[in-house]
């Protein structure tokens, strides 16, 4: 009997990645750009003007959010796109003949989306450093955390790609409900700042948290307990795994 | 009797749609040979390659290949089997190398540059092998997935109408690839419409229609079996009946008494003698003849006639 396919989940991880270097300037310069953007704007510009947050530079404050921008758009997308392109070519034939299982399928490609999203962000944090003056607090806990993060939504992304029946689809939940909730989740301003109901409100926002245990590893201050924040990303991640294993149990949209 | 490569015993796939694409079939392939499958189109011919493959989840049945049972050891027949589809389903950005070494690496196959560029060389694709599979042609493109399917070297492949779509002098050659194939111990079970492809190269035939394998015999068993002679003789002068002396021939009048036509024989060659027979008959019997067309049936019109005769009356 064969065990795990390891070079089935290698080859499959090494594509991937080689799948986003080959639209580098889509996949990796464009988001750069953007982020550089919203520093010089934000963190240079309007940023010398604001008051600090929470002991914080307002510069250096919008980091962790706009990080998180960035990782929630680009993992998710990336993952979701990965594993779509396949279904809507044909060319999953070759995934779901080979024997590779869920374990290998998810490590190759939500691995290589999460990579992808690594990189972005150690690209953000050094392209952070030619805008404002910052320093990790806790940068284990943040790498880390960052990780977590990249991994969750190459997970979500992954759900996403098997879900989605056309390129509409594909595109709406990034543009549509994690960029606004992103924007809204304290990226450029703390939640403990808003009058209620609005602090109620913005809690009710997931990404908030995630925005908040981020800015925790960076600063020591957030606005929800940290203990709070890694929660409720562990508990999205194993929500995530659960619904993955039940899409390759069934085969549901994968195998007919 | 040597074990089967592969058994597929009481298969059925129902799709969720109410449509029963395979109805009970049971199939066994032996090791070393080339199997088709023929059958019209919506036959179930892919589903049966999907469910094997693992593309199809069966409704029911048991498939085991290699011994290994596809349900509970899936990754160890697999590993062994390779697929051809239908669809010309490429990577078009990636190139061809990179394709075929890919899909080694996904069957858990250590990298071997020598072995991909030896299969780019028999499939003609190693001048190529630095292109974009989007620059090929059909063909080309259609050679590519050949190679991808044997890049891990499979004891058994699948190739789901694998000339479609090619022009003849291309499907001639893709006929020597899968004869040298079959030269080097692989397995094939291939599918086509084109029943001439099956003539040149199959061992044995399956039939199937409406999800149920009609029969499944040795190519030359069956063209022995359902195989006929027929002759057409144009008569000089119309007939109005079969004179008694040659009354015994299984004969019948048309074109107005015109023609002759005789149907019988088998797929041994019984029939040309008999029509040997027959025209000393008419001789003897003064019955002249200007021409006589003659031919043996062939593996299309034997399944032609199978199909036809399972057709459900209206």
């Amino acid at each position: 009997m064969i065990g795990f396919n390891v070079r089935g989940t290698w080859s499959i991880y090494k594509r991937e990645v080689m799948r986003s270097l080959r639209t580098a300037f889509q996949s990796i310069l464009s988001p750069v750009l953007t982020t550089s953007l919203y520093f010089i704007v934000f963190g240079t510009v309007i940023g010398a003007r604001m008051e600090p947050v929470d002991g914080v530079a307002y510069g250096a404050f919008i980091i962790p959010g706009l990080l998180m921008l960035t990782l929630l758009g680009e993992t998710t997308s990336n993952s979701s796109f990965g594993i779509y392109m396949p279904r809507f070519t044909g060319t999953i034939y070759e995934l779901l003949s080979a024997p590779v299982g869920v374990a290998e399928t998810l490590i190759g490609f939500v691995g290589a989306a999460a990579t992808k999203g690594l990189i972005l962000a150690a690209i953000i944090l050094v392209t952070a450093t030619f805008f404002v003056d910052y320093e990790i607090k806790y940068p284990l806990f943040a790498a880390l955390y960052i990780m977590l993060i990249a991994a969750s939504f190459s997970l979500f992304g992954f759900i996403l790609g098997i879900w989605a029946d056309g390129f509409e689809k594909l595109g709406i939940i990034p543009l549509l409900i994690l960029t606004p909730l992103t924007f809204l989740g304290g990226t450029f301003y703390s939640i403990d700042d808003l009058p209620e109901p609005w602090n109620s409100v913005a809690l009710a926002n997931p990404i908030a948290f995630l925005v908040s245990g981020l800015r925790w590893t960076f600063y020591g201050t957030s606005d929800v307990p940290i203990a709070l924040s890694l929660g409720l990303t562990l508990g999205f991640l194993a929500v995530c795994t659960a619904i993955i294993a039940f899409i390759f149990k069934t085969g549901w949209r994968l195998r007919e | 009797m040597q074990e089967p490569i592969l058994s597929i015993a009481g298969l059925s796939k129902v799709y969720s749609g109410g449509v029963k694409a395979l109805d009970d079939v049971d199939l066994d392939i032996r090791k070393g040979e080339i199997f088709a499958l023929l059958g019209p189109n919506g036959a179930g011919k892919t589903t049966l390659i999907g469910a094997v493959c693992g593309l199809v989840r069966p409704s029911g049945g048991v498939i085991t290949a290699f011994g290994h049972d596809l349900k509970n050891d899936w990754r160890s027949a697999r590993a062994r089997i390779g697929l051809v589809p239908q669809e010309l389903s490429t990577d078009m950005f990636e190139t061809v190398e990179r394709a075929v070494s890919y899909s080694r690496g996904l069957f858990g196959h250590a990298p071997d540059k020598a072995r991909i560029h030896e299969i780019l060389r028999s499939l003609s694709l190693y001048e190529k092998r630095s292109s974009q599979i989007r620059e090929l042609s059909g063909g080309m493109k259609r050679r590519v997935l050949i190679a991808k399917a044997l890049a891990h070297e499979p004891e058994l492949l699948f190739l789901d109408e694998p000339t479609a779509g090619v022009d003849v002098e291309l499907r001639k050659d893709m006929w020597e690839q899968i004869s040298a194939l079959r030269e080097r111990g692989t397995t094939i079970i291939l599918t086509t419409h084109y029943i001439e492809e099956a003539e040149e190269m199959a061992d044995r035939v399956g039939i199937i229609r409406g999800g149920k394998i009609l029969m499944v015999d040795d190519k030359a068993s069956m063209m022995k079996r359902l195989g006929r002679t027929e002759a057409v003789l144009q008569l000089a002068e119309p007939l109005s009946e079969l004179p008694p002396s040659i009354a015994a021939f299984p004969l019948e009048l048309s074109a107005d008494g015109r023609e002759l036509c005789f149907r019988g024989g088998d797929g041994t060659g019984k029939g040309r003698q008999q029509v040997a027979d027959l025209t000393k008959a008419l001789i003897a019997a003064g019955i002249d003849f200007t021409g006589i067309d003659i031919r043996e049936s062939s593996l299309e019109d034997i399944f032609v006639s199978l199909l036809t005769e399972q057709e459900e009356p209206a």
